[in-house]
C-alpha cells in the first residue's frame, strides 16, 4: 500500500472569528498518511484553530480541507472519524474507563465481543489492563492522559489529533508519555496532528514540526533541519537557544557574506539576504561557539566573562563580546573544562557556516 | 503490640490524643460563638415554634382537666356496653357544678357536642336542674340524671366523654386527611361529599409536581444558554432570570392578575389573532391555569440557578470529545451532557417542589377554587375558624410530607449528589 503524501490536505485555509483579524492566513499544507506531525506556535498562533477546523469544531472562513482527497468542510465531527485527544483528557468522569473506550465503539454499534477485545487491546497498548472498573476520578493524571490517547485509538480512525495533551503533566511524566505516544505512533502507523507550545516535546516527537506565528506556517520541516537550519529569525528564536547580532550586509557572495555590527565586523552563512546594504539578523547556536578551539575558525572573538551559571550537565556562561552583553556559552560538562571565573577574558571562535544570517528582527 | 494500639506521646509524654484536643479546643470554642446568635436564632424562630406546633396539635387536656374527678371514677367502669356505675355518675356531677359556677360549662357542653352530637342539649338540662337546685345529692345521682333526657341513659354518651380522657389526641391529624373516631374508637372515614382535605392535598401534589415539571423543561435550555453563552450575552440574560427575584412576590403575581384575566392582555391577543371569539374568553385565572402559569414562572429561578451553576463546571471539551468519538449531538449531550447535569437537576426540581408544595400568596390570589392548595386551607383555619390546633396539625403533615419527599429523594439520587452552586 504506497502512502499518500496527501493524506491531510488544507488548502488555501483562512479562519476569522471576528470579520476583522485573520487568525489563520492562506494555510497550505500538507500531511503524508502515516506522519506524526507536530504544529508548534505560541499561544494566539492559530495551531489549536487549525486542529479544531480539522476536528469539525470550526468551520474554515474560506478555502478547502480534504481528508484522503475528500473535502470535509461540510462534514460534521462525528462523521469524520478523526480521533481527539483534548488538553486536559475530555474524560467522561461519570463512565469507568471500560465505558469511556466502549463509547466510540457503541456509537457505531460495534458487537459486544469486538468491544471487549477492542478495549482489551488499546488498554494493553498503553499498559493499563485491569483499570477497566475505575473511575477517571481515581487515576493519576498520568494514567487518565494513556486512556484519553487509548479512547481517541480504540476506533481504529484514520488521523488522530492531539491538542496540547500533556500540558498538565509534570516534566518527568510529560517526558516518558512522549516517548509512549511515539511508540504507539510508530506501532500503529496512524496519522497524528498533534499541537503543542512545547518546542523540546515537538522535536523529540515528530516527523516534521510546522512553526506556526501569526496565522501563518513559518517552516515546515524535519526536527534536525528546523533545529539547524532555520529560514527566519522567528524560527530562529523560538526553537531552542540563540545568539543574535543586529547589523548591515557588507560584503556577500556565494556561500559567505560579511556582516557589519556596531562596531566590528563577522563572518556568516547568507540564509535570506541577497544584496549588500541589506539589514540582518544573524543568528548563532550557543553550542557552536567554542572557547579557545583548537583548529583555525573564520570568527574568532574575544570576550569578558559576565556570569557562570552551573547546570549540572552543562554550564552556561554569558559574555560580553562585539558590544553586547548578551552573549550566551553552553560548555558541557566534562573533566577536561577550564576554569570559569567572572570578568576573566576568553577567546571564542566560530565558524561562518553556523552563523546565519536571516531576515531582520 | 501492635502498631495500631500503641499510644503515640509527644515529647513531654502527654498522648497525643490528648494533647490534640487541647491545642484545638481554643479553636473550637471560637467557631461555636462566632455561629452561637445564629444557632439561639434558629431555636427561637424554629425549632421552638415546631415544637410547639405539634403540642398544640396533639393537644387534648380541656376536658381532662375540667372533668377530673369523672375521670378518676371512670376507672372503675368495667363493662364498657353497660350504663357507667354510680361513682361516675357523681364523679361527673360534682365535676360539673364546679364548672357552673365558675361559668366554664358551656365550654365542655360545646367541646362533647363536637365529640358526639346531642351532648350541648343534654348538658344545657343539667345546668338547669342544678342552678335550680332540683337535685338531691344525698339520693342516687345516676337515676335522677337519667331521668333527665334519655340520652343521659345512653351508654354511648358517657363513651363519648370517656373517648375524651387522654390529654393528647390524634384526631386533628386524621381530619386532615378527612378521617375520625367513630364511636367504638376505630378510625371511620368522612362521608363521600365531605372529603374536602384528601382533595386538597393530592391537587397540592398534583400541581407541585407539574410545576416542577414546567419549571425543568423551560428551565434547562435558559440554564444551559447562560453558561455557554459568551460573557456580554449571558450576564444579560442572567439579569432577566433573577429580575424576577428582585420585584415583589406580590406585584408579580398583581402582574399575572392584569395578564390573564377575562378582560387581560393575554385574552386580547387571543381575540386580536382570531385564536378565541369575543365573547367566549377562555378563563385563564381563578382556576388551576392561573395557578400553574403564576407558579411556574415565579419559582423558574429556583430551577435555572442550581442548573446553571451545575452547568458551568461541565467542561466544552467533553461535548466536543462526544462527537469527535462519533456520537450524533444527540448521543453526545444525552450520553454525555445529561448525565454530568443530574445533580443539579436533583437540586433545582428539589428546590422547586419543595417551595410549591407550600406555596400560599399566588393561589389564594390567582387559584380561585380550583386552584387552591394545602396552605391556603392551613391559612383559611389560622385566620378564620380560628383552629389552630387543626392548622397546626396539617401544618406539620406539610413538613412530614416534605422531609418524606427528601427522604425519597435521598435513596433515588443521593443527597451527596446535590449541587446548589
Amino acid at each position: 500500500m504506497s502512502k499518500n503524501p496527501e493524506f491531510v490536505k488544507f488548502d488555501k485555509v483562512d479562519k476569522s472569528y471576528d470579520g476583522k483579524v485573520l487568525v489563520v492566513k492562506d494555510l497550505q499544507l500538507d500531511i503524508a498518511e502515516g506522519e506524526f506531525i507536530t504544529m508548534l506556535g505560541p499561544s494566539g498562533s492559530g495551531k489549536t484553530t487549525c486542529l479544531m477546523m480539522l476536528a469539525g469544531f470550526e468551520t474554515p472562513t474560506h478555502g478547502e480541507i480534504l481528508l484522503d482527497g475528500n473535502i470535509i468542510s461540510n462534514i460534521p465531527p462525528h462523521k469524520r472519524g478523526i480521533g481527539m485527544v483534548f488538553q486536559n483528557y475530555a474524560l467522561f468522569p461519570h463512565m469507568t474507563v471500560y465505558e469511556n473506550l466502549a463509547f466510540p465503539l457503541r456509537v457505531r454499534k460495534v458487537e459486544k465481543d469486538e468491544i471487549d477485545k477492542k478495549v482489551d487491546k488499546a488498554l494493553s497498548m498503553v499498559s493499563l489492563n485491569g483499570f477497566e472498573t475505575r473511575m477517571p476520578a481515581q487515576l493519576s493524571g498520568g494514567q487518565q492522559q494513556r486512556v484519553a490517547v487509548a479512547r481517541a485509538l480504540v476506533f481504529d480512525p484514520a488521523v488522530v489529533l492531539m491538542d496540547e495533551p500533556l500540558g498538565a503533566l509534570d516534566k518527568n511524566l510529560r517526558e516518558s508519555m512522549q516517548y509512549e505516544i511515539k511508540h504507539i505512533h510508530e506501532s500503529i502507523g496512524v496519522t497524528v496532528v498533534y499541537v503543542t507550545h512545547d518546542q523540546s516535546e515537538a522535536l523529540t516527537m515528530s516527523n516534521r514540526i510546522a512553526v506556526f506565528n501569526d496565522g501563518k506556517v513559518q517552516q515546515l520541516s524535519n526536527p534536525a533541519e528546523l533545529y539547524e537550519k532555520p529560514v527566519n529569525s522567528f524560527v530562529a528564536e523560538f526553537i531552542g537557544e540563540n545568539n543574535t547580532f543586529n547589523g548591515e550586509i557588507v560584503d556577500i557572495d556565494k556561500d559567505k557574506c560579511k556582516v557589519k555590527l556596531a562596531n566590528s565586523e563577522i563572518l556568516a552563512n547568507p540564509v535570506s539576504v541577497k544584496s549588500k546594504g541589506e539589514k540582518t539578523t544573524v543568528s548563532l547556536r550557543p553550542e557552536r561557539a567554542l572557547i579557545n578551539p583548537s583548529e583555525k575558525m573564520d570568527n574568532m572573538f574575544s570576550g569578558k566573562i559576565e556570569e557562570v551559571i552551573y547546570h549540572g550537565d552543562h554550564t552556561r556562561v554569558r559574555l560580553n563580546l562585539l558590544g553586547s552583553s548578551e552573549f550566551i556559552l553552553k560548555v558541557p560538562n566534562s573533566t577536561s573544562n577550564l576554569e570559569l571565573k567572572v570578568s576573566q577574558d576568553i577567546n571564542i571562535g566560530w565558524n561562518s557556516t553556523d552563523a546565519r544570517a536571516l531576515d531582520p528582527k | 503490640m501492635s502498631s495500631e494500639t500503641k499510644q503515640i506521646l509527644t515529647t513531654d509524654g502527654i498522648p497525643l490524643e490528648v494533647s490534640l484536643k487541647k491545642a484545638e479546643k481554643k479553636n473550637k470554642i471560637k467557631a461555636f460563638l462566632l455561629v452561637a446568635p445564629l444557632l439561639l436564632f434558629l431555636v427561637i424562630t424554629y425549632i421552638f415554634p415546631i415544637g410547639d406546633m405539634f403540642m398544640r396539635s396533639v393537644d387534648d387536656r380541656m376536658v381532662t382537666n375540667m372533668l377530673p374527678k369523672t375521670f378518676k371514677a371512670m376507672d372503675k367502669w368495667e363493662n364498657l356496653d353497660e350504663l357507667p356505675p354510680e361513682e361516675v355518675y357523681r364523679g361527673f356531677y360534682e365535676d360539673y357544678k364546679l364548672l357552673a359556677e365558675n361559668q366554664q360549662h358551656g365550654k365542655l357542653g360545646q367541646r362533647l357536642n363536637k365529640e358526639k352530637n346531642g351532648f350541648n342539649t343534654i348538658t344545657k338540662k343539667l345546668f338547669r336542674q342544678i342552678k335550680r337546685k332540683k337535685i338531691d345529692e344525698s339520693a342516687s345521682l345516676k337515676e335522677q340524671i337519667n331521668k333527665l333526657h334519655k340520652r343521659w341513659r345512653d351508654v354511648e354518651y358517657w363513651q363519648a366523654i370517656k373517648r375524651t380522657a387522654p390529654p393528647y389526641t390524634a384526631s386533628k391529624y386524621l381530619k386532615g386527611m378527612d378521617m375520625y373516631f367513630a364511636a367504638d374508637g376505630s378510625i371511620a372515614q368522612v362521608d363521600e361529599d365531605r372529603r374536602i382535605h384528601r382533595i386538597l392535598w393530592l391537587r397540592t401534589l398534583e400541581i407541585a409536581f407539574f410545576v416542577t415539571l414546567f419549571c425543568f423543561f423551560m428551565g434547562y435550555p435558559i440554564a444551559h444558554l447562560l453558561a455557554t453563552l459568551p460573557m456580554k450575552y449571558s450576564n444579560l440574560l442572567m439579569i432577566c432570570v433573577l429580575l424576577p427575584f428582585w420585584t415583589s412576590l406580590l406585584v408579580r403575581t398583581a402582574s399575572w392578575m392584569i395578564l390573564l384575566q377575562q378582560q387581560g392582555i393575554v385574552n386580547d391577543f387571543f381575540v386580536m389573532i382570531g385564536l378565541v371569539a369575543d365573547d367566549n374568553r377562555p378563563e385563564m385565572m381563578y382556576n388551576k391555569v392561573g395557578t400553574y402559569v403564576a407558579m411556574t414562572q415565579i419559582l423558574l429561578p429556583f430551577m435555572v440557578l442550581p442548573l446553571y451553576s451545575v452547568m458551568k463546571t461541565i467542561s466544552p471539551s467533553l461535548m466536543r470529545a462526544g462527537k469527535s468519538l462519533g456520537g450524533t449531538p444527540f448521543v453526545a449531550f444525552w450520553k454525555v451532557y445529561f448525565p454530568l447535569t443530574i445533580p443539579g437537576i436533583g437540586a433545582g426540581c428539589l428546590l422547586v417542589f419543595i417551595l410549591a408544595i407550600g406555596y400560599y400568596i399566588t393561589p389564594a390570589l390567582v387559584g380561585g377554587a380550583s386552584g387552591t392548595l394545602i396552605s391556603n386551607q392551613i391559612a383559611f383555619h389560622m385566620k378564620t375558624t380560628l383552629d389552630w390546633s387543626f392548622a397546626s396539625a396539617m401544618g406539620l403533615m406539610l413538613l412530614t410530607g416534605v422531609l418524606v419527599i427528601y427522604w425519597i429523594y435521598n435513596k433515588l439520587v443521593g443527597v451527596d449528589n446535590i449541587k446548589l452552586g
